[in-house]
């Protein structure tokens, strides 16, 4: 048997994080400052105020020539951390991998790209920065242009472009690269169906000439239609090895990916950034919301294509199984132009959640001038509880979801009513 | 087609490193074309959607020269003569210019290509190198509107005028090294950033840009300001333009201190290059 093209062995690394929460006032900073620098000064280590996070907690693994592995994992599970150590973006804390041939890795489609330049300008340098050089960018131009299906648009700044002709573009110089071993992260997803189907397929087509493709993602129908094996990790640990369709079957049965009805969440929209996580969580306690009481709602964004965004708009629709949409919420326009990080997480604090007990499910919508960015339908739920509330029998059986905290006065004084709260 | 022919050996090992390690220059060179790419589109952005575009690089200097001109002829009473002071500043302003801006410019590169830290393995050290170069466009126009003005008041470079070339070198070493400590130490501590510009401020004072020290000849209290290497540097500078009294012993202190930065640069980010994006 031929030596692996890529060998990973006992893959370690730990992320140190803060022990506590990030301090956010002075006084909690200058303690933390003051505990770090007691620390030093003793030559022991930062316990107590960092803590260390195992992302990789040696994982091996070998990836043979012509063969495409499929990574999978839940959020956190070690997939991203492993794939930027392959591709030296960051070092592993132990163990080792070889890497046999020139390796291209594609974490993030668009990187580079500059809002003031032009397509054609765009081109040149994110190819440069992906490692291709300026004659065989020159070369692949017109294919790249082709791809992306923009030829009219190549010399004006990209900035004029709606977002979905950012993404083609950008995948469009992505998809030219021509390595031996290539390291993909979930970039496929990006674009509407069409476009992500003409991706598929030019990954195909790479992989069938003998390149080796390594493949990071969630989404596992891509994984099933491109990889023959797959491995799948769990907080930090290789769970699984085998052939992709029993990867996925893993993947999905596995109880704590808490998959179920999300397993295959319904999205359209150009993916250049998406809505990752949604959590409803009672603003005081942290814990399950309460009828009437404060409660916090946050989307997790995940930028998927380094394309600039600005007057991006949140949307939130809250619904209840079988009433529908009951509440509704949308931001005033994010600009996320200028935003160095590929996550960021909105809040919308509610003063008051106007919802009885019971089960919500949260779709979100995310539009950038106009055009849809995002929409998922299940992008998360949420439990409220009874927080001690106890409902009429009347108001607690009416399929209204809604309810407020309320109390009853007489306009004459014939009779005391009864509040019901 | 190869990508990256010479960037890469045919096996990579990866495993845990420790201590410093030193810029593989190999790998810079293969990269160069980014190198290339990074420093023109620097420059393109900048101008970009101005509606003078590059008359700005020229207009630029030429109003500083006029403020300092303004305020230190007529509100300080700064005598340079035999130099006409206009000459006087735009001989430090080419200088300063370039390296008050490159320092600037490179310590805030890395956080602003977050990205090309994050997502790409490209060798980090080109982006502080990419920011720094791309003021060497202004340094070059500032250096035309200084042989201007000496045509103007009817002078002519003489044979130290060489010297342009090396010093120019010494003012982008220590530039380069300034960026490298700061930008990867920006990227930890963003107060860096929040200090920068006014420690850049402090900085034109304590350096003879617009007036000269005020400490005589080669006193002790010269060489402690000569601990600046942009002292120094811009005595050299204006003895290779004008042909002032050469600085001497100070431009050894500059080369000392401008070896030192370098080296403490150097070496600070590439132990901090490991794991610069765990940080971000």
């Amino acid at each position: 048997m031929p030596e692996p093209v890529i060998q990973v062995e006992s893959l370690e690394k730990r992320y140190r994080v803060w022990a506590h929460e990030k301090p956010t006032n002075v006084k909690e900073r200058l303690r933390v400052v003051g505990a770090t620098a007691r620390a030093r000064l003793r030559l022991r280590d930062t316990e107590g105020v960092r803590r260390d996070v195992w992302a990789l907690r040696g994982v091996s693994f070998d990836v043979h020539r012509g063969e495409v592995l499929g990574v999978i994992g839940r959020n956190g599970a070690g997939k991203s951390t492993l794939l930027s150590i392959l591709a030296r973006i960051t070092e592993p804390t132990g163990g080792s991998a070889i890497l046999r041939g020139r390796v291209s890795s594609l974490l993030e489609v668009g990187t580079g790209f500059h809002p003031e330049l032009s397509g054609r300008d765009n081109v040149s340098l994110n190819g440069a920065i992906l490692g291709m050089s300026r004659a065989e960018t020159g070369r692949k131009f017109d294919e790249i242009v082709e791809f992306a299906g923009i030829r009219d648009f190549i010399d004006i700044p990209v900035k004029r472009y709606s977002t979905g002709m950012q993404v083609r573009l950008a995948f469009a110089v992505a998809a030219h690269l021509d390595p031996e071993v290539l390291l993909l992260d979930e970039v496929l997803a990006v674009g509407d169906a069409a476009f992500q189907a003409r991706c598929l397929t030019r990954v195909e087509e790479m992989t069938r000439s003998g390149r080796t493709v390594l493949f990071v993602s969630h989404d596992v129908r891509s994984v099933a239609r491109l990889c023959q094996r797959a491995i799948v990790l769990r907080e930090g640990l290789l769970a699984f090895e085998g052939s992709a369709d029993e990867a996925v079957e893993q993947y999905m049965l596995d109880p704590s990916t808490g998959l179920g009805a999300n397993a295959l969440p319904i999205r359209e929209g150009s993916g250049a950034v998406r809505a990752a996580g949604v959590r409803v969580v009672d603003a005081d306690s942290e814990g399950n919301p309460v009828p009437g009481g404060r409660a916090n709602l946050s989307v997790r964004l995940e930028r998927r294509a380094g394309v600039p965004l600005d007057e991006l708009k949140l949307m939130v629709e809250v619904r209840h199984h079988s009433a529908g949409p009951c509440l509704f919420f949308a931001t005033e326009t994010v600009d996320l132009i200028a935003a160095e990080a590929a996550t960021a997480t909105l809040t919308c604090e509610l003063d008051v959640l106007p919802l009885k007990p019971g089960h919500y499910t949260v779709a979100t919508r995310l539009v950038h001038r106009d055009e849809l960015v995002d929409r998922l339908d299940n992008a998360g739920d949420f439990v409220v509880g009874s927080g001690g509330l106890e409902l009429l029998e009347e108001i607690a059986a009416h399929p209204a979801p809604t309810y407020v905290r309320h109390g009853w006065r007489a306009a004459t004084p014939v009779a005391e009513v009864r509040s019901s709260a | 087609m190869a990508t990256l022919e010479s960037a890469q050996p045919a096996t990579i090992v990866i495993r845990p490193t420790h201590g410093p390690i030193p810029p593989r220059i190999g790998e810079l060179w293969a990269y160069r074309e980014l190198f290339v790419f990074l420093v023109w589109r620097d420059i393109k952005v900048r101008y970009a959607q101005t509606v003078l575009g590059a008359i700005w690089t020229v207009f630029q200097p030429l109003a500083m020269m006029g403020v300092y001109t303004y305020a230190f002829t007529q509100l300080a009473r700064i005598n340079t003569a035999p130099i006409p002071y206009a000459l006087y500043a735009l001989s430090g302003l080419a200088l300063w210019t370039f390296v008050s801006r490159g320092v600037f410019q490179g310590t805030n590169s890395l956080v602003s290509e977050i990205a090309l830290v994050t997502k790409t393995p490209s060798p980090r050290i080109l982006i502080p190198m990419a920011g720094v170069t791309s003021m060497l466009v202004d340094f070059v126009i500032t250096l035309i509107l200084f042989l201007v003005f000496d045509g103007i008041y009817g002078r002519v470079p003489s044979w130290q005028f060489v010297f342009v070339v090396p010093l120019l070198g010494l003012a982008f070493v220590l530039t380069f090294g300034i960026s490298l400590l700061l930008s990867a130490a920006n990227v930890r501590y963003r107060d860096i950033g929040q200090a920068l510009p006014f420690t850049i401020q402090l900085w034109f004072f304590l350096s003879p840009v617009a007036f000269p020290l005020l400490t005589p000849g080669h006193s002790w209290e010269t060489y402690i300001q000569a601990l600046n290497p942009l002292v120094g540097l811009i005595l050299a500078f204006r003895w290779s333009l004008l042909g002032t009294a050469p600085p001497h012993g100070l431009f050894v202190v500059a080369l000392i201190m401008t070896a030192v930065i370098f080296f403490v640069g150097v070496s600070y980010f590439s132990r901090a290059d490991r794991t610069i994006a765990d940080d971000v």
